[in-house]
């Protein structure tokens, strides 16, 4: 039966392959031969690929969610113990799944094209069924003359996997899987890659439009349908990005939401294209030039995005990147499938070039069009310049095939080297997103243009001048950036208030603008303004060779101990575990028989509510460890936060950060480094002292006050004879006082020894011996490294603005997609 | 001349300019000795170096010292020519550093120290895990 589930996917799987290219035939004779049977048949085909989809995607949610660890994909990305929404983000974990996702969106929107597009239909599906072709004979998983065509995700584990036990048992099922990387166990990463390959998956409709449009010689008619199918695409795809930048913020420790990292800039690149191609595109529907850049932009796009699949699937990227798929020896098909594009996108354009529509207007620099034309190549430059050192590994590739030693790697810093130069063209979109603006509901004349721009540049200048005094930006290009930002929202906020005639009729472009220069405000602040706090000039030197004194970014705190950084008083408080959305102790707590399940041991309270009670049994995931962090604030307040360690067997550790949200600054904490848990005990030290006098430990002045006779000791029994008293020593901590309370009992006539310890301090008392006639005891000694961390801590000024300025770039993305395809259908 | 070429003209000299400080700032990929020689020609450019750690006959890494703050390190690191080098490395030790297999230091020479502004580390396969637990 579990087998079947597995027979079953991998059929529906070359079903839907099939299925694809029957449909891709049909529609191609439907559209050549402009008749209905053949229309009729593609989408009987296009039907059935559907139905194979969904049963791929069902069967392979069904081995993950019933945890069928027989097959490779379940063994491989889920684990018994993960939650159902983390069991759904597995699902898309691996490449086969993330491939698979894409199909089913492709299928989704082919639909709507079906239901939507009446005479575009056969052509735009003939594009879209090849498209799906492909990406399906990614997952065929099929070998054909000795040539692997694709990775199925039902491969069993004993298939994909060499390991002896299956040679003496073939039908062994492991008991757990190896479970999710812990960087994806986010509630980001259950929506960010869906969003993300539908934004992936829309590009293909004004792709398949454009292609149609070349090959039925309908040169002029696709934009229109073309325009609310680019918005969405933009919207999602861009609320998909900034979803990864909100993950990457939450989840890595690289310190903030961009990296300017390959996998980042391969998806950002066919983005910045899109909006190129969706401003194109509007001055063709405004005044009927600019057709040749819009086929070259909606086509790059799709392109572009296959690019990036390549880039990011075929493990070329190798070491440069930090988050890139595992290479599942795709690259030839996935080349194969990019080459493919490529050349029909060229042979179509080449063949139409000559016939395409040309208007003879010359470009009038006071018309609105030139300044979109400018804002358009803005754009197209600044992915230009994102896309040729984000290649630097694929022409190394390419040199050393053709025998060419290459040496090249990306810039060492990427962040410098990607800010200094996209900073000027962040620059110019402010602007021209303003000017462009202006230009957009009339004509204007030279000299009505002093008059025109005379009110919101004084506001500008007005609000940027309060800007600066307020702020410390003292940078140039900052300060320019930040005027040209608040330019931008002043003039299009302007022409929302002249222009706001009715909700329709509302200027989605204008809004959409706000957010783009409210996003450049926020990055300008989180980014260029942020501040390491834990920065320290440590006096230290790099040698004793060159006297530069050198700063030091992290701070080590041992437990307990309080430091001034920069205006907080910081106290590492001790390491905790989750329960309940609540951190505690874990010596609150004891072991269940089931690792992911503890017992409280007393009733544990969380302030002053009873959370949970003695004796009750909780779920908790024992990789990850918090480390409570206290931040003391000048006036007194309080806060704390929990930075992570998840400890994953299979995957290595991985460190997350804490952020403290406020309404206008960020306070970002990770851990960079955390004392080793296994602790190495010093060789015992024997002292003997009397009762009440003090002595050192570990650095610590300690005493023991008295000894206390007790009737129970927790797991021994004891007898009438039987005599057991604890010693009750305080240790002086930094912040506080701590007491151990070490047992010596005769039971049976033995001695016995019960040590106890402190972990946060590193120190281990044992009773040797009681020396009732000196009123002295001996005491065995150990100590070990004391609990410690060392932690990095950095402000992020105003990054709500950024986040902000996004939601507000998706509604203007949404009212411009909403009017564009009202203009559509009437 | 039309405007159009005129712009035309503008765009393509900006790619190639864009091109070309791309070059300018693409790093390289070079041994310790190449390294300091680019050095001691007044080059000051970031470059990539590939090796592993210095290592005694058991597998143990030898010569790693982090400092006594625990908030920076210094190793001695091996190229694939086979040259030993002091690494200075201005942040805590990256805890899988130890069981690395591959080191790719980031930075540049000062002085004979080189100093990586950043460490990239190999480490034996974790994310394609090939045993079964029982």
């Amino acid at each position: 039966m579990r087998y079947l589930v597995g027979n079953l996917g991998h059929l529906f799987v070359i079903i839907s392959f099939i299925a694809a290219l029957l449909a891709a035939v049909s529609y191609y004779k439907s559209a050549q031969l402009e008749e209905s049977g053949w229309k009729k048949n593609g989408r009987i085909a296009f039907f059935i690929h559907t139905a194979g989809v969904l049963g791929v995607v069902i069967f392979l949610y069904i081995i993950i969610y019933r945890n069928y660890f027989e097959y490779h994909y379940a063994w491989s990305h889920s684990s018994k113990y993960l939650p159902f929404y983390y069991k759904i983000s597995a699902f898309w974990e691996g490449q086969e799944g993330s491939f698979l996702l894409w199909i089913f969106w492709h299928v989704v929107l082919g639909i709507f094209i079906i239901a939507l597009s009446k005479d575009w239909e056969s052509p735009v599906m003939f594009v879209f069924s090849l498209v799906q072709a492909f990406l399906t004979s990614m997952i065929l998983g099929v070998v054909l003359f000795n040539l692997k065509i694709g990775s199925s995700p039902f491969m069993l584990t004993r298939e994909v996997i060499e390991a002896p036990v299956f040679q003496i048992n073939p039908e062994f099922i492991p008991q757990d899987g190896s479970g999710l990387n812990p960087l994806l166990q986010n509630y980001w990463m259950v929506i960010h890659p869906p969003t993300l390959f539908l934004g992936f998956a829309a590009t293909i409709v004004p792709f398949s439009f454009a292609i149609s449009a070349l090959w039925k010689k309908k040169y002029t008619s696709w934009i229109k349908p073309v325009m609310p199918w680019s918005l969405f695409a933009a919207a999602v795809l861009g609320l998909g990005i900034i979803m990864g930048a909100y993950w990457a913020y939450e989840t890595l420790n690289f310190g903030g939401y961009w990296n300017w990292d390959p996998v980042e800039n391969a998806i950002y690149v066919p983005w910045l294209v899109l909006i190129a191609s969706i401003h194109t595109m509007l001055i063709y529907k405004k005044n009927h030039t600019a057709l040749r850049v819009s086929f070259i932009l909606v086509i790059a796009t799709f392109l572009l995005i296959l690019y990036s699949t390549f880039l990011t699937r075929s493990g070329i990227l190798g070491n440069s990147s930090v988050h890139s798929f595992t290479d599942l020896g795709l690259s030839g098909q996935l080349l194969i499938y990019l080459v493919f594009f490529t050349l029909i996108s060229i042979f179509f354009l080449y063949r139409n070039w000559k016939k395409l529509p040309v208007s003879e207007k010359e470009i009038d620099v006071y018309s609105r069009d030139f300044w979109i034309f400018m804002g358009t190549a803005v754009l197209c430059l600044s992915a230009f310049q994102i896309i040729i050192p984000t290649s630097i590994p694929v022409f190394n590739a390419i040199l050393n095939n053709l025998g060419i030693y290459s040496n090249m790697a990306p810039p060492a810093d990427q962040i410098v080297f990607y800010t200094r130069i996209q900073l000027w063209f962040a620059l110019g979109i402010g602007i021209l997103t303003a000017l462009g603006q202006f230009f957009w509901w009339r004509k204007m004349k030279s000299n009505k243009l002093f008059y025109e721009f005379a009110v919101p540049l004084v506001i500008t200048l007005l609000v940027s001048t309060l800007i600066m005094v307020l702020s410390d930006i003292r940078e140039l290009p900052l300060l320019l950036l930040i005027t040209a930002a608040v330019f931008a929202i002043i003039s299009n906020g302007i022409t929302l208030i002249r222009f706001n005639q009715s909700p329709y009729r509302l200027s989605g472009g204008a809004v959409a603008h706000i957010g783009v220069a409210l996003m450049i405000i926020g990055i300008v602040y989180s980014s260029g303004m942020s501040r390491i706090i834990s920065l320290n000039r440590s006096g230290m030197l790099y040698s004793s060779d060159f006297p530069d004194e050198i700063n030091k970014e992290n701070i080590l705190l041992f437990h307990d101990q309080t430091k001034e950084m920069d205006q907080y008083r910081m106290t590492y408080t001790g390491k905790r575990i989750k329960v309940k959305g609540n951190y505690f102790r874990r010596d609150q707590f004891l072991p269940a028989s089931d690792p992911h399940y503890l017992v409280a041991r007393e009733d544990i309270y969380h302030g002053n509510i009873l959370s949970i009670p003695a004796g009750d049994t909780v779920k908790y995931n024992p990789e990850n460890t918090y480390y409570e962090v206290q931040y003391e604030k000048p006036d007194g307040q309080v806060f704390y936060l929990y930075p992570r360690l998840q400890e994953n067997p299979n995957m290595g550790n991985v460190v997350s950060p804490s952020i403290k949200k406020a309404a206008f600054r960020d306070i970002y904490t990770h851990v960079t480094v955390v004392a080793e848990d296994e602790k190495e005990w010093s060789d015992t030290e024997e002292i003997e002292i009397s009762i009440g006098s003090t002595f050192f430990v570990n650095d610590y002045v300690a005493s023991i006050e008295k000894f206390q006779r007790i009737d129970q000791i927790p797991g021994t029994a004891l007898n009438e004879n039987d005599v057991a008293v604890k010693g009750i020593i305080t240790i002086n901590g930094m912040s506080k006082d701590y007491q151990l309370e070490p047992v010596y009992l005769i039971k049976d006539n033995f001695a016995g020894r019960i040590p106890a310890e402190n972990e946060a301090l590193g120190v281990r008392i044992t009773i040797l011996n009681i020396l009732p006639d000196k009123n002295s005891v001996q005491l065995g000694l150990n100590t070990a490294q004391k609990d410690y961390i060392i932690l990095k801590a950095v402000e992020k000024p105003m990054i709500n603005i950024l986040w902000l300025g996004t939601l507000i770039l998706m509604i203007g993305f949404t009212m411009a997609m909403v009017r564009r395809s009202r203009e559509h259908t009437r | 001349m039309k405007k159009t070429h005129i712009f035309g003209i503008v765009i393509i000299a900006i790619a190639v300019m864009m091109i070309i400080i791309t070059a300018g700032d693409a790093s390289t990929y070079v041994s310790f000795t190449q390294a300091k020689k680019m050095a001691d020609d007044g080059n000051n450019n970031k470059i990539h170096v590939v090796g592993q750690l210095k290592k005694d006959m058991s597998g143990k890494v030898e010569e790693l010292f982090p400092s006594e703050d625990m908030l920076s390190v210094s190793f001695t690191m091996i190229d694939n020519e086979g040259r030993e080098q002091r690494v200075y490395y201005n942040e805590p030790m990256p805890p899988d550093l130890v069981k690395s297999e591959q080191v790719v230091v980031i930075g540049s020479f000062n002085e004979d120290l080189f100093i990586a502004d950043k460490i990239l580390l190999k480490c034996p396969s974790k994310y394609q895990e090939e045993e079964i637990k029982l």
